[in-house]
């Protein structure tokens, strides 16, 4: 797969840069249009990362913080496979994740909200794909959360991840939320995506057949990274 | 009909939200959990070349700093090869040189800083190389999708002329806002970069 390029970003799948509802964006939002690039070198590399950069724990929000007892809350698996969009899939890639506790409120000195903090829960891991791209976690459902944007915004339930794939211009940091959350279509952050079968791709199903019988529910979570292009006929990068 | 294209779609991108150093910078959320936080070091103690110091703001189209915003640098090392398989010349690396790393501004003044080494010129397309440059992702609350640009540095007036990329930019007032500016400051060179998302001399971003 060395040198060949990206897929073109079809952004009609992703959210605009300014969207009102979402207050925040309207004075974070470029005005000028993006300029397209060709992929080169620096779109086409990106850092890789092996198990020597992460912990034993690393994928276990229930033991990763715990100070003599375990978190509170629903216990529950998070599974997938990041995948690319040519449904191959990205192996030995890094998946970083983070969220609120069972009662919603973050592990962090700029989060106020009355809900108190779990002394045993942090709120972060991370792990690598393995061969086929899977991937797993095990954590608390993270609870819904009061924000300041209208008067009264609730966030549906969701974690937060970030991926890299194999390129930088892969990058990319999303949202996980859940099945059957009624906050869903109440979200200006989720709104903010124009595409309804997007949308829906960012809402994990419940899979009772990865739970683990009397201990915990799972969720799963898959995650498409832009394809590379195939080398048929390809423009070679150092000309033809 | 005709048969179906069986590609998927890739996942919809979602801000990174207020909370973002939980995940990708915990120490500065205020708590430490990982033996091993990345990002911290790009270049690694081996790396050749002119070690640099970068030190800049995010301003919103009000002009107020962001002060919880994210970036990720992502650059070549001195001799213009990317710590990546997806360069053929990536054997070459210096060890312990990763050419990434994560930088948050701070939650008071909106400041950010790193240190790492000037890259080289980076083989372009077509053969046309590129003038040294750094690039940047940048995230934060209110921003629904990553922002990628580069930093160019303005002791290369040269190289940076020629640059193909540079050079896709129609009004020639915008170039200065990819060009860091060179000072010396207790024998390092330190560039000045401000990143603007809106407004008056907003930076230019790129779809990669």
């Amino acid at each position: 797969m060395t040198g060949s390029e990206f897929f073109q970003r079809d952004r009609t799948l992703h959210p605009p840069a300014l969207t009102p509802n979402y207050k925040t964006s309207v004075k974070r939002s470029p005005q000028h249009a993006l300029l397209s690039l060709e992929c080169s070198m620096s779109e086409m590399t990106g850092p890789r990362f092996g198990h020597g950069d992460l912990g034993p724990l690393d994928n276990d929000l229930i033991r990763n913080y715990a100070h003599g007892g375990e978190p509170v809350g629903e216990r529950i698996v998070v599974h997938g496979r990041v995948l690319d969009e040519t449904g191959r899939p990205v192996p030995g890639t890094l998946v970083e994740f983070w969220q609120a506790n069972a009662g919603g409120r973050y592990r962090h000195k700029k989060d106020t909200y009355l809900a108190p903090i779990d002394p045993n829960f942090g709120g972060c891991g991370r792990t690598l794909t393995d061969a086929e791209g899977r991937y797993h976690f095990r954590t608390v459902k993270p609870g819904a959360y009061p924000w300041r944007n209208w008067v009264n915004n609730w966030r549906p339930a969701h974690i937060h991840f970030s991926v890299f794939g194999t390129g930088f211009a892969q990058r990319l940091i999303t949202q996980m939320y859940f099945e059957g959350d009624p906050l869903i279509p109440h979200c200006p952050i989720l709104a903010a995506i124009p595409d309804r079968e997007a949308l829906a791709q960012l809402i994990a199903p419940l899979d009772l057949n990865a739970s683990i019988p009397l201990d915990s529910l799972a969720y799963k979570f898959d995650i498409v990274l832009r394809g590379r292009r195939s080398t048929l006929f390809e423009n070679r990068l150092e000309g033809n | 009909m005709v048969q179906p294209l069986d590609y998927i779609r890739e996942t919809a991108s979602q801000t990174a939200g207020p909370y973002v150093h939980i995940g990708l910078a915990p120490g500065a959320a205020g708590f430490a959990i990982f033996e091993n936080e990345l990002g911290r070091d790009i270049a690694g103690p081996n790396a050749a070349g002119e070690r640099i110091r970068v030190e800049g703001r995010v301003f919103d189209g009000t002009g107020a700093p962001l002060r919880d915003v994210l970036i990720e640098v992502w650059q070549a090392n001195a001799a213009g090869i990317h710590a990546s398989p997806e360069d053929p010349r990536h054997g070459e690396v210096e060890e312990g040189f990763r050419g990434w790393g994560r930088v948050i501004s701070d939650f008071d003044t909106g400041r950010f800083a790193f240190e790492t080494v000037k890259p080289g010129a980076v083989p372009g397309r077509g053969g046309k190389p590129m003038a040294p440059h750094l690039n940047l992702w940048i995230v934060a609350r209110g921003i629904n999708i990553g922002l990628s640009t580069r930093m160019y540095f303005s002791d290369e007036p040269v190289a940076n002329a020629a640059d193909p990329v540079l050079g896709l930019i129609e009004n020639p007032a915008r170039w200065p806002t990819l060009i860091a500016a060179r000072e010396e400051r207790d024998g390092m060179a330190l560039y000045r970069f401000d990143i603007r998302l809106q407004g008056v001399n907003e930076t230019v971003f790129f779809d990669v």
